[in-house]
């Protein structure tokens, strides 16, 4: 046979893949383990209890994660929605507007973010926010998720939309269906798994932020990870490894949700 | 009035291409009407210009005798069976069908009731809980059919509904439609390339070329009259021979053919430009003793088609020829390289515009 050469083969490759596998999922799995020990101690392994997801409610720091994790679902929840509307505006233009001057740069636009530095982002947020005289605090955080998370929620909803046929809308405009109603009861719901995909990602992107929420936040004001940031500045306990147990599994939740409503978008539409 | 459709002088540019140039046809109460031509020739993008999903660059399209130059396809009372039937994958077949009456504002009931009766008409009554991805090719083609024509349109515009389905079912459903045209009383704007399914099913055919139509006509005077050798050789099988025109009058010919003979043939109104050639279909012409026909011809190949034989000649001056003969006992098919003589019928042969 002359097919391409079995990359299984080649010598070292099956360590190498295992010493990449060990080196990103090795630190996850032993913050998980100790997330569930029964010590206070983070080497020493005391039993298996759920004391420190117990703690997360009622030790000393539970009042401060309380209103961190509040801010951080509420603001991950308005910023997706938001960002989705957005992007899902720009996806219709972008990819149904036909062809108008400046469109390539309309592409760039809207994906850069993806590219800049996040730190950079930071900074330029924040001096755009003292210049305006914008207090920081809630409303500052949300308008900054509202503006990274569009690039997120953008991508499923164009990559969708550019595989749904035209042909569709201008079945239904021929049907007597307005501009308006060929958008809202055609386009719409063939386009639906990439806008709750889009979503999706959107809510997890920002339910993760730490470099620009750090530097937008103001004083007193904290989300999920700003206030783990905050506490392990202080030494880590074991209750860190349960909030950060449980943030993982709100992460991988999502993004595996976003995969199937995905996949089962591509299978309706066979 | 008896004209439903006009279209006068239609030209559509994309850019510097232009894929309608100047076209001109009206198209009668109750017509199944065809636009016919090779892919490219701008079949697709007249019917667009109909439904409103093109501007026009020039010229005027008449509904009913009013100009809709800037109606919104929603606004003007013509439905599409697109090629793809484009069946919206979330609703069911019943949904499907009673979209228009419902974007058309009838309460839910009289159009489910519609919906029922439409479907009945296709032959799918059992089918109103499905999902398009849950019926056949031919299925969703009758489905199709009965979204469009639920709305009772004033023109239905069919662009190649048959030409995703299977030979079988193509051939039941150009009955099928046919019955449906005639029942419905509705007249259809019928895209094909595939002359047998333009000459099998319409009143009315346009040829199509390049963005022109080159003859209008019923079925019958496309095949026995073209008038130009592009229709003469688009539609079914011809021969082409090059002639000269002795006299010329009123439509009436006296030509010359290769080798000397002369005949008289009617054809096009305007005197031909260019060579002058003349149609003859095959099978309008007969073997005969050399000499004693209209031409004279060397045989080259026979080829054994079934039911009849193909002879391929060639005339002294070189032009190609091909006949057909009965394959039949009684007759004994000439050898390969033996003359012959061809006699044509009366009247079979036409003299072509170019
Ligand atoms: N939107 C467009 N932009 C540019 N050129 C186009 C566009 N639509 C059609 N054309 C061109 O116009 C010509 C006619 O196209 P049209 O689709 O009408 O052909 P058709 O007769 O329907 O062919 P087929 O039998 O292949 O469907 C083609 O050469 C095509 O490339
Ligand atoms: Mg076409």
């Amino acid at each position: 046979m002359t097919g391409r050469p079995d990359i299984r083969r080649y010598p070292g490759f099956a360590a190498m893949a295992a010493l990449c596998l060990a080196i990103l999922y090795v630190p996850l799995a032993v913050v998980i383990a100790y997330s569930f020990n029964d010590s206070t101690s983070l080497t020493n392994w005391g039993g298996v209890s759920l004391r420190w997801y117990a703690d997360l409610f009622t030790g000393v720091e539970a009042p401060r994660f309380r209103a961190a994790a509040w801010n951080s679902i509420t603001i991950a929840t308005l910023a997706a929605t938001a960002s989705t509307i957005i992007a899902a505006a720009a996806a219709v233009a972008m990819v149904r507007g036909g062809r108008f001057r400046g469109k390539g740069a309309t592409f760039a636009l809207i994906n850069l973010p993806l590219m800049v530095p996040e730190i950079v982002t930071a900074v330029a947020t924040l001096i755009f926010f003292s210049t305006i005289g914008l207090m920081t605090g809630y409303l500052t955080i949300l308008i900054a998720h509202i503006t990274f998370c569009i690039p997120f929620a953008y991508l499923p909803i164009a990559a969708r939309l550019e595989g749904i046929e035209e042909t569709f809308e201008q079945a239904a405009r021929d049907l007597y269906a307005t501009r308006a109603q060929a958008f809202r009861l055609i386009l719409l719901p063939l386009m639906m798994p990439g806008v709750i995909s889009g979503f999706l990602l959107a809510f997890i992107i920002s339910l993760d932020d730490f470099i620009i929420t750090n530097f937008v936040k103001g004083a007193g004001m904290e989300t999920l990870p700003t206030a783990i940031f905050g506490s392990v500045k202080q030494g880590i306990k074991p209750n860190i490894l349960a909030l950060s147990t449980v943030m993982l599994t709100v992460s991988i939740l999502f993004v595996t949700l976003s995969y199937f409503v995905n996949r089962l978008g591509q299978r309706s539409r066979a | 009035m008896d004209e439903v459709v006009a279209v006068r002088r239609v030209v559509k540019r994309f850019g510097a291409f232009t894929a309608l140039a100047g076209v001109s046809l009206t198209i009668g109460q109750k017509q199944f009407f065809t636009l016919l031509g090779p892919s490219g020739c701008g079949k697709t993008t007249l019917l667009r210009c109909i439904a409103g999903f093109e501007d026009l660059s020039e010229g005027t399209i008449l509904l009913e005798g009013r100009d809709i130059a800037g109606l919104a396809p929603n606004l003007r009372p013509v439905n599409t069976v697109f090629q793809h039937y484009a069946l919206f994958p979330h609703m069911t077949v019943a949904q499907n069908v009673a979209f228009g009456l419902k974007m058309q504002g009838m309460a839910p009931g009289p159009r489910l009731k519609r919906a029922g009766e439409m479907l009945e008409l296709v032959h799918l009554s059992g089918f109103a809980d499905r999902l398009p991805s849950q019926l056949s090719g031919g299925q969703q083609q009758r489905v199709a059919l009965a979204r469009a024509l639920a709305p009772s349109p004033r023109v239905l515009l069919l662009d190649e509904p048959l030409s995703a389905l299977d030979l079988k079912l193509r051939q039941a459903m150009r009955v099928e439609l046919k019955q449906l045209q005639e029942e419905t009383g509705i007249t259809f704007v019928f895209v094909t390339h595939d002359q047998e399914e333009a000459l099998t099913m319409s009143d009315r055919i346009a040829v199509m070329s390049a963005g022109e139509v080159r003859q209008i006509g019923s079925p019958r005077e496309i095949y026995e009259a073209p008038v130009n050798r592009f229709v003469a050789g688009f539609i079914g099988e011809t021969n082409l021979l090059p002639v000269r025109v002795a006299s010329f009058a009123g439509g009436m010919a006296r030509v010359v053919l290769p080798g000397g003979h002369q005949l008289t043939c009617p054809g096009a109104q305007t005197a031909p430009t260019g060579t002058p050639h003349v149609s003859i279909r095959p099978e309008r012409m007969t073997l005969v003793p050399p000499g004693s026909g209209d031409l004279d011809a060397s045989v080259e190949r026979l080829i054994y088609l079934g039911t009849d034989l193909q002879v391929l000649a060639r005339l002294a001056d070189g032009t190609a020829l091909h006949l057909r003969m009965q394959n039949s006992a009684r007759a004994t098919p000439p050898g390969a390289g033996s003359t012959i003589g061809v006699a044509i019928e009366e009247g079979a042969a036409r003299l072509l515009a170019d």
